[in-house]
């Protein structure tokens, strides 16, 4: 219990330094507002005119829109722990070594503060705006209760996932000690893979369904498509699973490399 | 010449408090408090002095500094330099000015110094001659020769302060502002630094204003002082005059061969054992070569030494007894 | 102008100093806005057309607001990255300096690498410009280099006006992203997709549509107005404005000095 408090602690922390920025928060939910309802207006455009070869329903795609939106800072791949990423290259991670917790669990939980303490102050205003909206424009609610709270598991699954992934270019960094090539190359792919472009059953056939298996699938995708119904029954299941398999793999994998890396630094260093 | 006169300067500084409710409730409303930085500030530099701002953190020595060079406008007050008023015409103003802030660079980090001068000498248009008369002439005072082709990211942080001066001081300005120019300096930087600000002063008769925590800047440089306190002048003078004026009593301490003391009058014995006596000599009755004068009528005096106040002890009481 | 020069130089020189994170960043723009190619690419190709545009005409649209977005932000990038220079005290520094704050803005920041998306523009400018069917006349030419430059005016504009916002706070501006990047992500497609609203949006508040949609109408032949062949002329008007809001930020640093 003594050992989960301290990471209770860290997480408040960041979590207050988190909310301080309410203008930043005010700024984001406006331009998150402002992006979903372009491609809002782009797509109910597109389905206009050739609603038969779509692979999504304009409904599912106007909810994809709006949780993505809502969502952005507990998913999106950009912004990290600069003061970490410094620490690490500056060689100062040797005194995080000294804390008596374990290194994995303390970045882990930091990362995951700071996107929830985003996500707490953005996620309301931008899904009530969206609610009210008027029929094609707005996010619809759930058809049942059963798939709300598969929503909500997944939501937490995913966004597990995408901390777990954001370790590994933080371990990836002891290595190579540049952060911004692992950074700028896996953003540029996760942007596209996670379908924050457009949602992953938009690209062509063979090319999606392999798409689907990716960690980059397990994030984001996964809620948002089992909360307007296009992603259900066995289908559904199967994502759950990956993403559970995927958490489970790359925290696995973030860990072994974390020890890998740090057994070098200690050489290194001596 | 530097004429302030009146100066006063409030700042609206956001409040933030500590704790999850409170920064809960700064998300909607927002407490402000009005900071007086300067409070009718008034005085006068002649050309050629060379000055010393001194006063602890906060006290509105940088909001000052920045009036004087322009970058900031007061609330009311009056202040001239050379006739012109910075704010109001500042590029005419800053091309006869030179500033140097010692926590934050103007040289190029990635490129060698040179290429970070002949970028000053075009953005302060001067022409060719008098830049090559002027960079030879910093490379010998500032001992740059060897350094100058080199990167300023592999400098050590008293070469780049060297340089950070020498470019401060590319386009001839005639009254040069010296925030800190010495901090995080090892002992023989410090020394080369202030002796070419010294000489700079005395040769050029460039006008010095120089804030500092480091009284041993100025103890070595500076004939006047200005000390600042809550937005207000406090003192000014002669660091002598200071230190007089809050402790005017010396101590000697005189080693003798023989012989024996007859004391003047302002004059006191503190304690005499084994050939060493240490004296109280009040200055404002006896000064102190009047005082080693009459003491060593009758007695042989072989060393003798005269303890004043340092400048940093005189600080700190200036510092106590305005309670800033 | 020698001056520029000068920095422009300068900022070259310490660059490729880095030249592993210099070759970094330029591929990883190029990356960045190959996505975007490619959404767009996976969308049209389902679609064929969106309101009219083919795939082809999409695509020099795309590629006109890319290269104007790539070169403003190289060359306009002081302003951009404005609230650093406001925090870290750079800008006290350019006000000891005896030449306009501007030009020092301007100067303080070029950043190379972001052509990366530059060529990518001049890639799909390259497919683009003959899969058109556009008759490619002198006027049409004129009318796309004026479309490139107003599109420069235009997200230059955007720059300032967000860097004047700093003057008064340095937090909450993102929201200004809603027309610089959301203007180059959007701009891909000619702005009347996005419904009449929008349209009047970005015509008379932030006149990205003067630049883009109205003389793309003009340079596609639906339209002969010859109005919308000066649409992008009007655009540069936007500029004036942007400088008013930067003086009155400059005035208001001066009285706060922060």
């Amino acid at each position: 219990m003594k050992s989960l408090r301290k990471y209770k602690s860290l997480f408040r922390i960041r979590f207050n330094a988190g909310i301080q920025y309410r203008a930043a928060a005010l700024a984001g939910i406006a331009t998150q507002y402002a992006w979903g309802f372009l491609n809002i207006m782009l797509y109910v455009t597109l389905y206009r005119d050739h609603a038969a070869s779509f692979p999504m329903t304009l409904q599912a795609v106007v909810s994809y829109m709006w949780l993505r939106q809502a969502f952005l800072t507990l998913f999106e791949t950009w912004s990290m722990e600069g003061d970490l990423l410094d620490a690490i290259v500056n060689g100062n991670v040797a005194y995080e070594l000294a804390r008596p917790a374990d290194l994995f669990s303390m970045w882990y939980i930091r990362c995951l503060s700071a996107r929830v303490s985003k996500v707490l102050l953005r996620a309301g205003p931008v899904l009530f705006i969206a609610i009210i909206l008027p029929a094609p424009y707005g996010l619809t609610l759930p058809a049942n209760p059963v798939v709300f709270f598969g929503f909500l598991g997944t939501l937490v699954l995913g966004s597990l996932v995408t901390c777990a992934s954001l370790m590994l270019i933080y371990i990836l960094t002891m290595y190579t000690m540049q952060p911004q090539g692992i950074r700028i190359a896996f953003n540029s792919l996760s942007e596209l893979l996670t379908g924050s472009l457009i949602p992953l059953p938009f690209f062509p056939e063979p090319l999606s369904r392999i798409l689907e298996l990716t960690p980059f699938a397990a994030m984001s995708n996964v809620p948002f498509r089992i909360y307007s119904g296009d992603l259900a029954g066995a289908a559904a299941w199967q994502a759950v699973g990956l993403q559970v398999f995927w958490l489970l793999a790359l925290l696995a994998l973030g860990r072994i490399l974390l020890a890998h890396a740090l057994r070098r630094t200690v050489i290194q260093g001596g | 010449m530097i004429e302030l006169e009146h100066i006063c300067k409030t700042f609206r500084v956001a409040k933030r408090n500590a704790g999850m409710g409170e920064a809960v409730r700064a998300l909607f409303r927002r407490e402000y408090t009005i900071v007086h930085a300067l409070r009718d500030i008034s005085f006068r530099i002649g050309d050629g002095e060379m000055v010393g701002y001194i006063g602890p953190n906060g006290a509105g020595k940088s909001s000052t500094i920045k009036i004087m060079s322009g970058i900031l406008n007061p609330d009311s007050g009056i202040c001239r330099i050379d006739g012109r008023i910075p704010w109001k015409e500042r590029r005419e103003h800053v091309r006869h000015i030179g500033v140097v802030f010692g926590q934050r660079s103007q040289l190029w980090w990635d490129v060698p110094v040179v290429d970070s001068f002949e970028l000053i000498r075009d953005i302060y248009e001067v022409d060719e001659v008098r830049y090559r008369q002027n960079l030879e002439e910093l490379v010998t005072l500032l001992n740059l020769g060897e350094i100058i082709r080199t990167p300023v990211r592999q400098l050590s942080l008293g070469q780049r302060m060297r340089c950070e001066i020498a470019a401060s001081l590319l386009h001839n300005p005639t009254v040069l502002f010296l925030d800190e120019p010495t901090i995080g300096l090892d002992a023989v930087s410090k020394i080369a630094v202030r002796d070419f600000i010294r000489r700079l002063n005395r040769e050029k008769k460039v006008t010095v204003i120089l804030t500092t925590h480091d009284m041993q800047d100025i103890e070595a440089l500076t004939e006047r002082i200005l000390l600042i306190g809550k937005g207000e002048i406090l003192l000014d003078g002669s660091l002598d005059e200071l230190k007089n004026r809050n402790s005017p009593v010396r101590r000697l301490h005189v080693s003798y061969a023989g012989g024996y003391f007859v004391l003047p009058e302002g004059v006191s014995l503190l304690s005499d054992e084994h050939g060493r006596a240490a004296f109280a000599v009040d200055t404002r009755i006896c000064g102190v070569s009047r005082a080693i004068e009459g003491l060593s009528r009758y007695a042989e005096i072989t060393d003798l030494t005269v303890e004043s106040i340092t400048a940093e002890e005189l600080v700190v009481s200036l510092y106590e007894e305005f309670a800033i | 102008m020698r001056l520029y020069w000068k920095y422009l130089k300068i900022h070259f020189k310490s660059q490729i100093q880095y030249r592993a994170s210099f070759f970094l960043t330029l591929i990883g723009q190029f990356v960045t806005s190959f996505s975007a190619l490619l959404s767009i690419y996976f969308l049209m190709s389902r679609f064929h057309e969106i309101d009219s545009f083919s795939l082809s005409e999409v695509l020099l649209c795309f590629a006109i607001i890319l290269m104007a977005f790539s070169l403003a932000e190289c060359f306009v990038r002081g302003f951009d990255r404005f609230s650093a220079v406001i925090s870290n005290g750079t800008f006290d520094r350019i006000l000891v300096r005896p030449r306009g704050e501007m030009l020092q803005v301007l100067c303080s920041q070029i950043d190379f690498s972001r052509l990366g998306r530059l060529v990518q523009a001049v890639f799909v400018f390259s497919y683009a410009i003959p899969a058109s069917g556009i008759l490619w006349t002198p006027e049409k030419i004129l009318l796309l280099i004026l479309m490139i430059f107003s599109g420069i005016a235009v997200f230059s504009g955007l720059f300032v006006i967000y860097a004047a916002l700093c003057f008064f706070t340095t937090e909450g501006l993102e929201f200004i992203n809603i027309f610089t990047d959301g203007g180059r992500e959007f701009g891909a497609y000619p702005l009347a997709v996005y419904g009449d609203g929008i349209l009047k949006l970005f015509t008379f508040v932030v006149p990205l549509a003067l630049v883009q949609y109205y003389p793309f109408l003009y340079l596609t032949g639906r339209s002969n107005n010859l109005i919308y062949f000066l649409m992008p002329l009007i655009a540069c008007l936007f500029l004036l404005p942007c400088f008013l809001l930067w003086r009155v930020g400059v005035r208001h640093y001066k009285s706060t000095g922060s």
